[in-house]
């Protein structure tokens, strides 16, 4: 694929170059072929949605681009560099943030130090400063506190601030989890299914949310999702999977339009 | 109705992240230091010292220590009792070979030499989980003792097998050996007690300290944030195992003087250890000083109580007791599974709110 020019959308966002490309990825559990020679791309400042029915693959490209599982074929691109089979807390460092389906909260801290914790690559003083604490360790730790704050005011969670994450509703809990991720300031923001198990109001919520983050910090986010009116609604472009092959690619309504998506995912096409 | 944070307001981060957030909490804090530094020193004899006050401290370093490591970090170790025996053999060799050496630095430096032994006997962590590196670091302890016993070297080839703790100064007040009196001893540990938990809090407070926590808490989240759970989990063992050598080293040299490793060092003192930690409160600074206080003091009340006031023979009363200190394991377990620690707070919280109930 050849450098994408950059662009801007109808509704005044600028998408720029290419930020994390797929290539011919194909991952194998043993026998199962999880995901069948893939190839997508992630351009910055855009919101790429994955869908597809259950067991498509979804989250296994999810766990692909942050290093959990390692293809057997193909390449990641990140940022115009291939990238070598790296660790999960190498990828992290690089700038890619996620958010998990099932909630992976640090149950036993409070909101504050949950997200206090997404600020961990920022954070740089060594053991001895910690062990001090007075001067370069404090003052490190207000700095980073202050971006936090930023994140908890963003997120309307300031009440919630000092109670520990395991007493609140899911809701909430999903809410931390978001403010976890974007407390790392990531470049690429990983959402699995950020609106799983939600009612009407949350996900409005949540969409909400997810478009002001890509709205005022300029984040790159791929999300997958399965309730297609949110996706539909708020995502630049929606890559289909299923049985772990790439069916469809395009804005939602190419997608929506998309023969083989509609036989595959939607279902019996309507009159 | 005095215990409120009504009108103590926090104008920088720094005030709303410090250690006792609220005024009463402090000056109660500062007031006991005052007591144990300006007070307790004029009044302790040796009883107090040497059957309670010294030992309560040199526990606490100890719990502080595994605290870190299974309250913060939650790796569970059963090796602490051969961390010890590290501790103490490194100060003993240390002590014979450097009679010169400042007594902070060679408690210090044992301190360090456990520090490495444990992150050794850490790695096994990044593999296994839960009971079975229980039973991993178990391999550590029998094998710690083993070796104190099986290389002569390590006590100096004395005929007895036994290491002696030979008299050692600090700025001119002697503080081991028979000669040593009860306040210089008791100033020494309560100084190491007073610098540790201070430095267990400011690393438990700030980016290490979260980092052990998300690994305890959920570690794939903690990975994906950018946390190397290899290196986390050897910093808390090596952190954790620098105090329990400290630990070791103190209750050999100040506490009991004269060792021999399978009976000071084994088994019972691991499990003793962790008794501490749970009953005092996992993951908490405070509770690691509950839980050394508990198990040190309430033997020797009970003791007192039942062989002075009551009057029962020593064997009966000695047995009863650990009927009763284990019923009161229980007791504490089953009203509140997060150690007495967490009963401060939850009373703490109630006082607050106080007179109404909600």
């Amino acid at each position: 694929m050849s450098a994408a020019e950059s662009y801007v959308t109808p509704d005044g966002r600028t998408i720029g170059g290419t930020v994390l490309e797929m290539k011919n990825i194909t991952l194998r559990f043993g026998g199962v072929v999880a995901i069948k020679d893939i190839s997508f791309d992630i351009r910055e400042g855009e919101i790429r949605a994955i869908i597809g029915p259950n067991g498509a693959g979804k989250s296994s490209m999810l766990n692909v681009m942050n290093g959990f599982y390692h293809p057997q074929e193909g390449e990641v691109w990140f940022h115009g560099q291939k990238r070598k089979p790296m660790k999960p807390y190498q990828i992290a460092k690089q700038g890619i943030a996620r958010t998990f389906q099932n909630i992976a909260l640090f149950k036993g801290m409070s909101t504050l130090d949950n997200i206090m914790t997404g600020r961990f690559n920022h954070m740089k003083t060594n053991m001895f400063l910690q062990m001090i604490w007075k001067g370069p360790a404090e003052r490190e730790e207000a700095e980073n506190r202050e971006i936090v704050e930023h994140v908890i005011d963003f997120l309307e969670i300031q009440a919630i601030r000092k109670t520990p994450v395991g007493a609140l509703p899911y809701g909430l809990q999903k809410r931390v989890e978001l403010g976890r991720a974007l407390a790392a300031q990531p470049k690429l923001l990983l959402l699995d299914e950020p609106m799983a198990g939600m009612n009407v109001e949350e996900k409005e919520d949540m969409s909400r949310f997810i478009l002001d983050v890509n709205d005022e910090f300029g984040t790159t986010i791929a999300l997958i999702e399965h309730d297609m009116g949110v996706v539909m609604d708020i995502s630049d472009r929606v890559v289909v999977m299923d049985y772990g092959a790439k069916i469809g690619d395009g804005t939602p309504d190419e997608v929506i339009n998309n023969q083989a998506v509609i036989d595959a995912y939607l279902g019996v096409e309507h009159e | 109705m005095f215990y409120r944070e009504a009108g103590d307001f926090k104008k920088t981060y720094a005030e709303d992240n410090q250690t006792f957030p609220l005024r009463v909490d402090r000056w109660a804090y500062y007031l006991v230091l005052v007591i144990a530094f300006g007070a307790v020193p004029f009044f302790i004899n040796n009883w107090w010292a040497n059957a309670a006050i010294i030992p309560f401290l040199v526990w606490a370093i100890a719990s502080l220590g595994l605290n870190i490591l299974g309250g913060y970090c939650g790796q569970i170790s059963l090796g602490s009792g051969g961390f010890m025996a590290v501790g103490a053999y490194s100060a003993y060799k240390l002590m014979t070979s450097f009679p010169d050496l400042n007594m902070f630095i060679v408690v210090l430096i044992s301190g360090a030499i456990t520090a490495l032994v444990g992150m050794l006997f850490g790695l096994p962590s990044l593999r296994i989980k839960g009971f079975y590196l229980a039973v991993a670091t178990l391999a550590a302890q029998f094998f710690l003792v083993w070796m104190f016993n099986k290389f002569s070297w390590f006590y100096n080839n004395s005929a007895s097998g036994q290491i002696h703790a030979p008299t050692r100064s600090v700025f001119g007040y002697e503080v081991t050996g028979a000669t040593a009196t009860a306040p210089a001893k008791y100033l020494f540990c309560l100084v190491l007690v007073v610098l540790f938990a201070w430095i267990a809090r400011n690393l438990t407070r700030g980016r290490i300290g979260r980092s052990w926590m998300a690994i305890r808490d959920m570690d794939i989240a903690a990975e994906i944030i950018g946390v190397n759970p290899l290196k986390t989990k050897l910093t808390a063992f090596g952190v954790s195992s620098f105090y329990i050598g400290v630990a070791g080293a103190l209750f050999f040299t100040v506490y009991l003087g004269d060792v021999e490793v399978g009976e000071a060092f084994g088994i019972q003192k691991s499990f003793l250890l962790i008794f501490m930690v749970i009953i005092g409160g996992l993951g908490s600074i405070l509770g690691s000083f509950i839980g050394a206080g508990f198990l040190v003091l309430m033997p020797l009340l009970l003791k007192y109580i039942m062989a002075e006031k009551l009057g029962f023979p020593t064997d009966i009363a000695a047995h009863l007791e650990f009927v009763i200190i284990g019923f009161l394991i229980m007791l504490t377990l089953v009203l509140e599974p997060h150690g007495i620690a967490q009963l401060w707070r939850v009373a703490k919280q109630k006082l607050r709110l106080w007179p109404f109930p909600h």
